[in-house]
């Protein structure tokens, strides 16, 4: 199977590797995939409570090259972003820009699954830390397919 | 030496021509490029002759009597459906059942499969978790209407040697057929037809540094004489049993890698497990948490490790490595998303199954290719490790086994 050069590059040159503290209140992860489907993604955002910006985000994943690529691009994407903003990160996105093959579709959907589920762990962590009186505002994750 | 890149590894998928066999098969491309079955005149005669002088050196390779019970085939492919749907099609009047083993070839599984819709009852024997099976396992599988057991000799995944001289003694005694895909074991592992009480073996050219596209069945013709209803409709070429203008050069070239093999097998033999044991030496001595897939000596080829290195999935490995030629057992590096199922077989976990990395080492590898693969494997580990979540639930002492995962 014959790669493009951007998904080898993220492969071979990964951005954002590594960990937050899970424990800061302004850190959301997600992990997602299973060790027995050879795909376990975990990604972390660090979201700057006043603007909603997400100044930091690292990854660590478990997977075929198309894994690591796919989430080394999402974390890559979503930095520099408001939560809003990357919570409209679509799968599709990473395959066109990653070139990703039929069989590899996978890969990009379990990264944007990665990224959606970090910012449900930060958007929950927030509305532990604001009190029960806010809790219903806070917009809760989109279902997505 | 200076090594010359990239490396290849991945000897049980195929293997280089040994130049010798080159120089043997070139005349029949170009002077003698006769057709055997020609009777009338020189041409005919000469591509005649040189096949029955491969059929020999094949015919030793394998302990045969009779150069006549080798019939040449496209491959083992072709040599195992032609053994279990000829054997089954000529004695489905004696029976219908068939016994073969879950970790076969899907030349034999599909083909076992294919009997089943037909009518057939075939019984799949499971492994244990070195990948052998019991041999009473096959006694107690056998009934009135088995017609024909098929065991592999050696699997072509995990090197796991199948204890085949024991099988014979039961099929013999219980007069059902025995047929084995020797693909990968002849030349490596003990093997000979006749002290092995085998009646059908599958073997390859192209595994044994010979041409691709030509491979042979052995087919017993005494005690007992083995019929079979061939495949293919046509010349009635290989006393009826395969139909086809026979690739007389392949042939040549055939034969002249099992001369060689079996001159030098026990060289051979010698040169490949002193690789592997190398390899395995460096690889387990520099990395913790890798476990080996298969048997060991004796009952393991030569030439293959097979190896998982826990939290690092195959395919990205073999990314990693890209200038070494291996192959995985990874659900990533196939169309079918399932991991191996050779390793599932084995019972091996599903994430070590996708962690797992097959190096087959051949007649033409040497100690300097094996050291270099060592030093990148080892460093690509280490690297896919630092990015890999499981490895770091494995250093904070969490068992990621306890998570519960949302399969997708």
């Amino acid at each position: 199977m014959a790669y493009s050069e951007k998904l080898i590059d993220h492969y071979e040159q990964p951005r954002n590797v590594g960990t937050l503290d899970k424990d800061d209140p302004n850190v959301g992860s997600g992990l997602v995939g299973a060790p027995a489907c050879g795909d376990v993604m975990r990604l972390q955002i660090k979201v700057n409570p006043e603007t909603q910006i997400i100044e930091d985000a690292k990854f660590k994943t478990f997977g075929c090259g198309s894994a690591i690529a796919s989430s080394s691009l999402a974390t890559e994407w979503v930095k520099g972003k408001t939560v809003d903003e990357a919570m409209s990160l679509k799968n599709t996105d990473i395959v066109e820009e990653l070139n990703l093959p039929p069989v590899k579709i996978h890969c990009s959907v379990l990264a944007e699954d990665a990224v959606k589920s970090a910012i449900a762990d930060f958007r929950k962590k927030q509305a532990a830390t604001r009190g029960e009186t806010q809790d219903k505002s806070v917009e809760q994750p989109h279902a997505h397919d | 030496m200076a090594l010359s890149f990239p490396i290849y590894m991945d000897n049980h998928a195929t293997t280089r021509v040994d130049p010798r066999v080159v120089e043997a098969m070139l005349p029949y491309f170009t002077e003698n490029y006769g057709n055997a079955a020609s009777r009338n005149h020189k041409f005919g005669w000469v591509a005649e002759e040189a096949v029955d002088y491969a059929r020999e050196q094949v015919q030793k390779l394998l302990g045969a009597r009779n150069e006549k019970e080798i019939v040449f085939t496209s491959g083992a492919t072709e040599s195992d459906n032609l053994a279990i749907k000829g054997v089954a099609r000529m004695y489905q009047d004696r029976g219908n059942h068939i016994i073969t083993v879950k970790t076969e070839h899907k030349a034999v599984l599909d083909t076992c499969k294919r009997l089943e819709r037909e009518g057939f009852e075939v019984t799949y024997l499971p492994v244990d978790s070195k990948g052998q099976i019991s041999p009473d396992d096959v006694k107690s599988a056998i009934t009135d209407k088995t017609i024909l057991v098929s065991v592999m000799l050696c699997n072509n995944e995990i090197g796991t040697v199948q204890p085949l001289a024991e099988i014979g003694k039961i099929t013999r005694e219980r007069g059902v057929l025995l047929h084995t895909d020797a693909v990968q074991g002849v030349g490596r592992v003990p093997f000979h037809v006749d002290t092995m009480n085998v009646d059908l073996a599958s073997i390859s050219a192209h595994k044994i540094y010979g041409p691709k596209g030509v491979g042979a069945l052995y087919v017993r013709r005494n005690k007992p004489r083995v019929r079979l209803k061939a495949e293919m409709d046509g010349g009635g070429h290989e006393a009826g049993m395969r139909s086809g203008t026979l690739n007389v050069p392949g042939i040549v070239g055939f034969g002249k890698a099992c001369e060689i093999l079996s001159k030098e097998m026990e060289a051979d033999i010698a040169h490949v497990k002193g690789l592997r044991e190398r390899l395995r030496a460096k690889l387990f001595g520099a990395l913790e948490m890798i476990h080996l897939n298969g048997a060991d000596d004796p009952w393991r080829h030569p030439g293959n490790l097979n190896v998982s290195f826990s939290f690092v999935e195959g395919e990205s490995m073999m990314m990693g490595i890209k200038d070494v030629c291996v192959s995985s057992g990874s659900a990533c590096t196939s169309a079918s998303l399932e991991p191996s199922y050779v390793l599932r077989a084995l019972g091996v976990d599903p994430e070590l199954a996708h962690s797992s990395i097959r190096f087959g080492l051949g007649r033409f590898n040497t100690a300097e290719e094996v050291d270099h693969v060592a030093e990148i494997v080892i460093r690509e580990v280490r690297r896919l490790r630092e990015m890999s979540p499981l490895y770091d639930f494995h250093k904070e002492g969490i068992d990621y086994k306890t998570i519960q995962w949302v399969a997708h």
